[in-house]
């Protein structure tokens, strides 16, 4: 028994310390990214993640590499998580060859294909019906995957949003759908935008399993996450789970972090509740994690980051004939000879 | 060779392609149980079962957006629209998902998606229900779109768009379901992004593509009672467009009409106009002259939407005009 428990904890510990880094790496990357961005090497939208770490973490902790994720224009995080290597996203946001989509994405469009990744996507709500196919695909396969389909709390006001949890109640896919609901849509304070305020609950219209959580506790996202995880595999049905946090940045680069639609006063309250100050005091008390040891978690993830940049940085830019390819995808000839 | 409606033809096709690859499903309203709106899919659920033909509710953009998601992960869905129109709800996964993934993505998810349904005005059916979407759908990179006119194109075409690795919008005609052509037993394919020379003559091309070919045909066989012989290019495909053999037909008759079913500003016709004067303005013995449906909503009235649609007395009207004939 007593050796059992050892063992757990050992098991928990090198959990928990992934868990940490997949949230520090997140935070650190998008500094330097922010950073970046001044300096004029990231263009266009570039929407940051900060103070969301847990949720991308906590949830994505319960896939299998097999699984898909899917998500919106604010991905960097997402992406990184799910294994997409930092210099490829740090290179898609220089606009550069190396990046994981060679330039041709940007911010808002990272993809990688090899880690089932299948994209951050721009138009709100635009993507909940693509993961609904990929659970049909899963389905129609007869597979035991899943598909996680991450969305903000503005989402779900738009008939994209509805059209796909019916059908994926209606039809039991295996698609868990993830609110990111970090209060607001740009400066529309969700009171604003939607008629009820637990979002959860609109799952029960569809028949789907709800489920809502504290999304800077990066153990109780991955526990929740882990149940809907289950019953997707199991029962083949969808999960609709809000995730409560909060963004500690501006929308995206261009608007300030606070002042206009929210106050300071307010923005300060939530990040008292950082989630990686909340997991690293967890396993300080747990006696799982030293000062010194953070701090060298720390340095490593700022070198990689580090790394990341100067590899972005050296990255050429997509060559010209690029412009023109990947519009049509060739179809084999062979497909087109008659039987 | 056996004479089958444009209805069958499409049937066969749909047929032929899910028995030849499992992957290939069928999914949009009332495809199933009812076995179609038009009864393309007519026996296909009992064929096929219902994980391949699949009913939805009346959720286009959803179950749009549910094909291109399971294209991305390797089915290729056929996703039919009960017409256009109401595919309009759905435009956003047409145009922001499976035009733009392949580009977006850097190559890495291609969508082998068909969106499909009839296009365009049938009679009398008022202002919402009688719209010709081709131009909308070809000012889109990522997407080709087709307009088969007869049986015999579309079932070849069909089953192309079906083994096409891209989106493909097939606008099948409203009204041309039950009409009847020859549809030679068997498989075979026709080649998307190739015209088809439907009629040969040495006075005028008239170019054009759709539902509209009938009426090309029509206006041709007037004409010749006069004399008149034109060539009918049909475009069959608009995007990509067979550009070639417009400037072949061109340069031969050096008159052109282009005949489309929608409206004037920005339609399919200015595209081939503008076609026409790159590459055959020496060649040119008259201004190229366009019909096309009058610039206002479909009117429910008979005598006001005769008017409003483009016919044989108006192409026929068209060429004599570029012939300086009247
Ligand atoms: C259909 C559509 N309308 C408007 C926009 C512009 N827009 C981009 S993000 C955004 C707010 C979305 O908020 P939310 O869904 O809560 O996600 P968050 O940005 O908070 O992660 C808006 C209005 C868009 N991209 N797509
Ligand atoms: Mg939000």
């Amino acid at each position: 028994m007593a050796t059992k428990k050892k063992s757990d904890s050992k098991a928990d510990a090198a959990l928990y310390h992934e868990l940490l880094h997949s949230m520090l790496l997140q935070r650190r990357f998008e500094e330097r990214a922010a950073e970046a961005y001044a300096l004029g090497k990231i263009g266009g939208f570039c929407h940051l993640y900060i103070g969301q770490e847990a949720v991308s973490t906590g949830t994505q902790s319960a896939l299998r590499s097999d699984d898909y994720v899917i998500t919106t224009y604010r991905d960097h995080g997402q992406a990184l998580v799910r294994g997409v290597p930092p210099r490829a996203v740090m290179a898609e946001l220089f606009g550069r060859v190396d990046g994981c989509v060679h330039g041709k994405g940007g911010s808002m469009h990272m993809f990688d294909s090899s880690v089932n990744f299948l994209g951050g996507h721009g138009i709100v709500g635009g993507h909940i019906p693509l993961a609904t196919g990929v659970g049909f695909a899963i389905k129609y396969r007869g597979g035991d995957q899943v598909c996680v389909c991450y969305m903000g709390e503005a989402a779900v006001n738009g008939g994209a949003f509805h059209e796909s949890l019916n059908m994926a109640g209606l039809w039991k896919l295996p698609v868990i759908y993830v609110i990111e609901n970090n209060k607001y849509g740009m400066g529309t304070a969700i009171e604003r935008a939607s008629s009820i305020k637990e979002l959860y609950k609109r799952g029960g219209s569809y028949s789907i399993a709800d489920a809502t959580v504290d999304g800077q506790d990066v153990l109780a996202v991955r526990e929740t996450m882990a149940e809907a995880v289950e019953r997707a595999r199991g029962e083949q049905t969808a999960s609709l789970i809000e995730v409560q946090t909060y963004r500690y940045v501006g929308h995206s680069m261009s608007d300030a972090a606070s002042g206009t639609y929210r106050t300071k006063a307010e923005l300060e309250e939530y990040e008292k509740r950082d989630p990686i100050n909340l997991f690293r005091a967890v396993m300080q008390k747990a006696g799982m994690l030293t000062d010194a040891e953070y701090a060298k978690m720390d340095e490593q993830i700022k070198a990689a980051v580090q790394d990341a940049w100067d590899f972005a940085d050296n990255s050429p830019e997509p060559p010209l004939e690029a412009l023109y390819e990947h519009v049509l995808a060739e179809t084999a000839s062979d497909v087109l000879v008659e039987a | 060779m056996p004479v089958i409606t444009y209805r069958d033809a499409l049937h066969d096709a749909l047929r032929e392609e899910m028995q030849r690859d499992d992957r290939v499903f069928l999914i949009g309203e009332e495809v199933g149980v009812y076995n179609g709106a038009y009864k393309v899919s007519k026996g296909l659920l009992e064929e096929f079962g219902e994980m391949r033909v699949v009913d939805t509710p009346i959720t286009e953009l959803g179950f749009a957006g549910l094909g291109v998601g399971s294209a991305m992960v390797g089915l290729r869905p056929i996703v039919e629209f009960m017409t256009w129109n109401f595919a309009l709800l759905a435009l956003d996964q047409v145009v922001n998902a499976a035009a733009k993934m392949l580009y977006m993505s850097g190559g890495q998810y291609n969508i082998p998606i068909v969106f499909r349904g009839p296009n365009g005005a049938a009679l009398q059916l008022g202002a919402q229900h009688s719209q010709a979407w081709e131009s909308w759908l070809a000012h889109i990179p990522g997407l080709k779109v087709i307009t088969p006119g007869t049986p015999y194109d579309a079932k070849g075409m069909l089953k192309s768009a079906i083994r096409d690795e891209n989106p493909v919008c097939v606008l099948e005609g409203e009204m041309l379901y039950n009409t009847r052509g020859e549809v030679p037993d068997g498989e075979y394919l026709i080649p998307l992004g190739k015209a088809d020379l439907k009629r040969e003559g040495e006075h005028c091309s008239i170019i054009t593509n759709g539902k509209m070919v009938l009426v090309a045909l029509q206006a041709a066989d007037q004409l010749a009672k006069d004399g008149i012989r034109v060539d009918v290019v049909d475009l069959r495909t608009v995007r990509p467009m067979d550009v070639e053999a417009i400037g072949e037909s061109v340069k031969k008759t050096n008159r052109a009409v282009v005949l489309e079913e929608g409206w004037e500003i920005a339609g399919i016709g200015a595209q081939v106009v503008d076609y026409i004067q790159r590459d055959c303005f020496d060649y040119l013995d008259a201004p190229v002259v366009r019909v096309h449906q009058a610039d206002v909503p479909m009117p429910y009235a008979k005598n006001l939407e005769k008017a409003a649609k483009p016919d044989a007395a108006k192409t026929i009207a068209a060429v004599r005009k570029v012939m300086y004939l009247d």
